[in-house]
């Protein structure tokens, strides 16, 4: 019996060379998945790449193709791969998606092993939204899982090549949504993301790539994804807008919106084409929202008008005081410490610009009085700069004219001195 | 007993050989030919070099060296310290026409040959002389620790690390470091109050004290016609006729210098950030544009060498050249003179075109 | 530079004699008025100005009485504002106020007892650390110091 011992030292590292080949691929391999050895070669739609799978979140994890779509991925004998015995269940129906991530996805104890942190409640969600209760009702049309996440080339969300990454978000939605012919049979608008993409929201987001910025999602939800009712807009705003939402809830207009049942928030600044508001939206000039509502004349209207002005003034105090500190230092004074505190003045119109949501001539007073405090004293600095400048001019006009005197007492002694 | 001017004149005349020193002055003689203007420029060289003295000397009473304080110090002079901008921008603008003034005085000195025999050492004296005031322009140009002084003192000090052997202990030397930080700042302030005022101080007193000793020179040409007819010659006396168009011709220095201050004063600049990168376009000051000009446009290699290392090295050469003129001005083994007028009108007419092409360039 | 040739008449007269006394008077008026237009900057130089900045550049925040623990106050801080906090435990902790999402400038939340953002609900800790809401990056920490009765706030020193 050959047993290692009577080996040489040589022939011993070949035996464990051997052995770690042989046995090692079985232990430290990936997990076959032998359904991509014919699949990576078929043409749409039986085609998945191997490098399109490799991609997916749940490949990454050790999933092969048989976690959703059963069968034996280990086998590379297409009749017992594909074998009903197996499980296998081919092509999954567009309206079995849902029930079938949920399988796994709703699953606390089994997604403890691969990511603790995830949620496990998105089926629950999906049941509540428009989405899901469409879907139960048979409807295949509307969006399951895969219809936002992907499919085969599934990446989680923080991966910015995902359709659900925050700056593609809108894009997804707006497959449906945007696409007047399939959103015909439920009678919904199909202008919102042609709306997003003129909005401040979609410049922070897509534009700056400011990933705080709302998307469709932010507003709407993802799983349980409803417009918010005409009574909780404000909520949703005030999640980040915390500060314009306070001072609405203490303005007159509170109870005057829900009064008539206008939603807040949106009836001024619109749901989806939300613009970079400008101070000519207050007031009862052609471009201000109030006169929607208001007429020239009533208690509204006046108060409207009186914080267009203050507003108003304050933007020109600020501007006439640039200009003169401009004006300074192309002529070459040093003007840095009051353009620096210039910054305080367009803060304080920034907060003014806030408690305009108050909606109380008295309250925006007291703001802009602030920045008008300060646009004064950096004005009185441009002006100081002025008269600084004009006086170094007399001075150098001065001396100059005494430089000339001595040059030319010089001139006229030297030749007195050298007459003799 | 008289006035006070003559009881003081009795008083110093007791102790002192007042008379003596009288008839000496008195006897200190400049001739006047069709070149005796450009004697003016010396003594405007030394005129701008006390006007930054002065100026230097009030500035040091506000500047503080320091990464976080040299900026606010400069911006504190400038909009703060009553006639603090005055001071500050007299002291820019007199820099760089004083660095003028001195290629002013050395290429008229060279085209009147006035650095022959006896006057040598007088020549030497004066070049270093030169080369102390680069040293001044470059180290004072990082005192206001501005974005622009930052860099061009980054590109400045990279340059001599080029040289072989010497370079890289030469860059570690001028930065106090590897990297432009706050010990380049405190050193080159070192530089540019004591150090080099102190050598200055040294070469100015001899290159004057070999002038006083030697007298004005006088061109060759004028040499030859002056003794040939004696009564040609013509001289004034130093006190007071030479001395008080002197002080004319520094009086129109000092309306112009008041007046750069108050029309074009020196700006700020923003404060240098390490961080940031360097602004699109940075250069030096434009006494050393021709230099930088050049070795940007020198292809990276010549002749199988280091383009740049060998601009540096013809650079040096030049330097050193200009350093020995007087040796090299020969008669034997053939007449130098012309070479050396020459190569001097061309060697100003390429700084010339460099500075301006440095100048336009981005 | 040549010698002028005499253009006066023959002898010593009236009219060369104040010919010479204008232009010693001329000539003096000039040194005079030009010497006063030199050393009066000078001298007005050499007087320090009237608002002598501290040493460094440290900025007196507020002085110990005007903060009791767990308030704040927003002070000027070169040419931003800065928040100089003073903690329930008496510590003092200054920053930037400027939030480093949009530019709002921050304010201290005492019941919350940290610092926070009332344009979109930032929020930061007491070092400054951005904790949630949508700033990007913490609030730049200063360097405090107690002399006297004054608090005073600085950048922090690089080594």
């Amino acid at each position: 019996m050959i047993s290692i011992r009577n080996l040489t030292a040589a022939q011993r590292t070949v035996v464990l060379a051997a052995a770690i080949c042989l046995i090692g691929p079985a232990v430290f391999a990936q997990t076959k998945n032998s359904c991509l050895d014919c699949h990576s070669n078929l043409p749409e739609p039986l085609g998945v790449t191997v490098e399109t799978y490799s991609q997916n979140i749940h490949a990454q994890k050790g999933l092969t193709c048989a976690a959703c779509h059963g069968g034996d991925a280990n086998s590379d004998d297409p009749e017992k791969a594909m074998s009903r015995a197996a499980g296998w269940k081919g092509k999954i129906e567009h309206k079995q998606i849902p029930e079938l991530c949920a399988s796994c996805h709703s699953n606390a104890e089994l997604m403890k092993k691969y990511n603790p942190g995830l949620r496990v409640d998105q089926f629950q969600q999906y049941k509540t939204s428009v989405h899901g209760m469409q879907w139960a009702k048979g409807d295949g049309k509307v969006a399951v899982c895969t219809d936002c996440h992907g499919v085969h080339d599934l990446r989680p969300p923080s991966d910015p090549r995902s359709k659900v990454h925050p700056t593609n978000i809108a894009t997804t939605c707006s497959r449906c949504h945007a696409d007047a012919e399939y959103m015909k049979p439920y009678g919904i608008k199909t202008d919102q993301f042609a709306n997003y993409e003129q909005s401040v929201h979609h410049e922070a987001m897509v534009v700056r790539g400011d990933l705080s910025a709302p998307t469709c999602t932010t507003c709407h939800g993802n799983h349980g994804a409803t417009p918010p009712g005409v009574a909780n807009v404000t909520a949703v705003c005030s999640n980040c807008h915390v500060f314009q939402a306070q001072l609405f809830e203490t303005s007159p207009h509170k109870e005057a919106f829900a009064t008539i049942g206008l939603p807040g928030c949106v009836t001024c600044h619109s749901n989806h084409a939300i613009k970079h508001p400008t101070d000519e939206m207050i007031g009862m000039g052609p471009k201000a929202v109030c006169s929607n509502c208001h007429t020239v004349g009533d208690a509204g209207a006046t108060q409207a008008e009186a914080m267009h002005d203050q507003l108003t003034q304050l933007v020109a105090a600020i501007d006439a005081s640039d200009q003169l500190l401009g004006r300074a230092e192309r002529q070459g004074m040093e003007v840095s410490q009051a353009k620096l505190q210039g910054a305080q003045a367009r803060d304080a119109l920034l907060k003014a610009r806030v408690t305009v949501h108050a909606f109380r001539d008295s309250e925006l007073k007291r703001d802009t009085d602030a920045g008008l405090a300060v646009t004064r004293q950096t004005y009185a600095a441009g002006q100081k700069a002025m008269e600084e400048w004009k006086f170094r001019r007399i001075g150098l006009g001065l001396s100059v004219m005494a430089i000339a005197i001595t040059v030319v007492g010089l001139g006229l002694y030297i030749r007195n001195l050298e007459e003799k | 007993m008289a006035s006070p001017a003559s009881s003081i004149r009795q008083w110093l005349d007791e102790r002192f050989p007042l008379d003596d020193i009288k008839s000496l002055a008195e006897k200190k003689k400049v001739p006047v030919h069709r070149y005796s203007y450009w004697y003016f420029l010396g003594g405007m060289t030394l005129f701008l070099f006390g006007v930054q003295v002065l100026t230097g000397a009030l500035l040091l009473l506000y500047y503080r060296p320091g990464a976080d304080e040299a900026f606010e110090s400069v911006q504190f002079i400038m909009t703060q310290v009553h006639f603090g901008w005055l001071i500050r921008s007299v002291h820019s603008w007199s820099a760089n026409l004083l660095i003028f003034m001195a290629f002013a005085h050395l290429f008229s000195v060279l085209f009147l040959r006035s650095y022959r025999k006896p006057r040598e050492l007088t020549w030497v004296s004066g070049i270093l002389l030169l080369f102390l005031m680069l040293g001044f322009g470059f180290s004072g140009y990082l005192l206001p620790w501005n974005t622009l002084s930052y860099f061009a003192t980054k590109v400045g000090t990279e340059i001599p690390a080029q040289i072989p052997i010497i370079g890289r202990p030469t860059l570690l030397f001028l930065r106090g470091g590897e990297d432009i930080t706050g010990s380049t700042l405190t050193r080159m302030f070192g530089f540019h109050v004591a150090i080099l005022p102190a050598i200055a101080t040294l070469l100015i007193g001899l290159h004057v004290g070999l002038i006083q000793w030697f007298g004005m020179s006088v061109p060759p040409s004028l040499e030859g016609e002056w003794q040939a007819l004696p009564a040609e010659r013509r001289e004034v006396r130093f006190f007071p006729n030479f001395v008080l168009r002197e002080l004319m011709a520094w009086y129109v220095a000092l309306g112009l210098l008041g007046a750069l201050a108050a029309l074009f004063p020196w700006g700020l600049g923003v404060k240098a950030d390490p961080f940031a990168s360097a602004p699109a376009g940075i250069k030096p000051e434009w006494y050393f544009l021709f230099m930088f000009q050049t070795l940007k446009l020198i292809p990276a290699k010549v002749l199988g060498m280091d383009g740049e290392m060998l601009g540096i090295l013809a650079f040096g050469v030049i330097g050193a050249v200009a350093l020995l003129l007087p040796f090299l001005d020969r008669e034997k083994p053939f007449n130098t003179r012309r070479w050396i007028s020459g190569l001097a009108c061309v060697f100003l007419g390429y700084m010339a075109v460099m500075t301006v092409y440095g100048w336009v360039a981005k | 530079m040549h010698s002028a040739s005499s253009a006066s008449t023959v002898g010593p007269e009236p009219r060369s004699v104040l010919r010479r006394h204008f232009v010693s008077i001329l000539l003096g008026t000039g040194l005079l008025a030009s010497a006063a237009s030199f050393l009066y900057p000078i001298l007005r130089y050499l007087v320090p100005p009237k608002l002598p900045d501290l040493g460094g550049d440290a900025v007196l925040a507020a002085k110990i009485s005007e903060l009791k623990p767990n308030t704040a106050k927003t002070f000027r801080f070169g040419s931003r504002p800065g928040l100089l906090v003073e903690t329930a435990s008496g510590e003092y902790r200054a920053m930037s106020a400027t939030c480093t999402h949009l530019g709002c400038t921050v304010q201290y939340r005492p019941d919350l007892r940290e610092i926070w953002c009332a344009c979109h609900n930032g929020m930061y800790d007491l070092n400054g650390r951005n904790i949630s809401g949508p700033p990007p990056r913490p609030l730049e920490a200063f360097e405090v110091q107690v002399r006297g009765d004054g608090i005073f706030v600085r950048r922090k020193q690089e080594a």
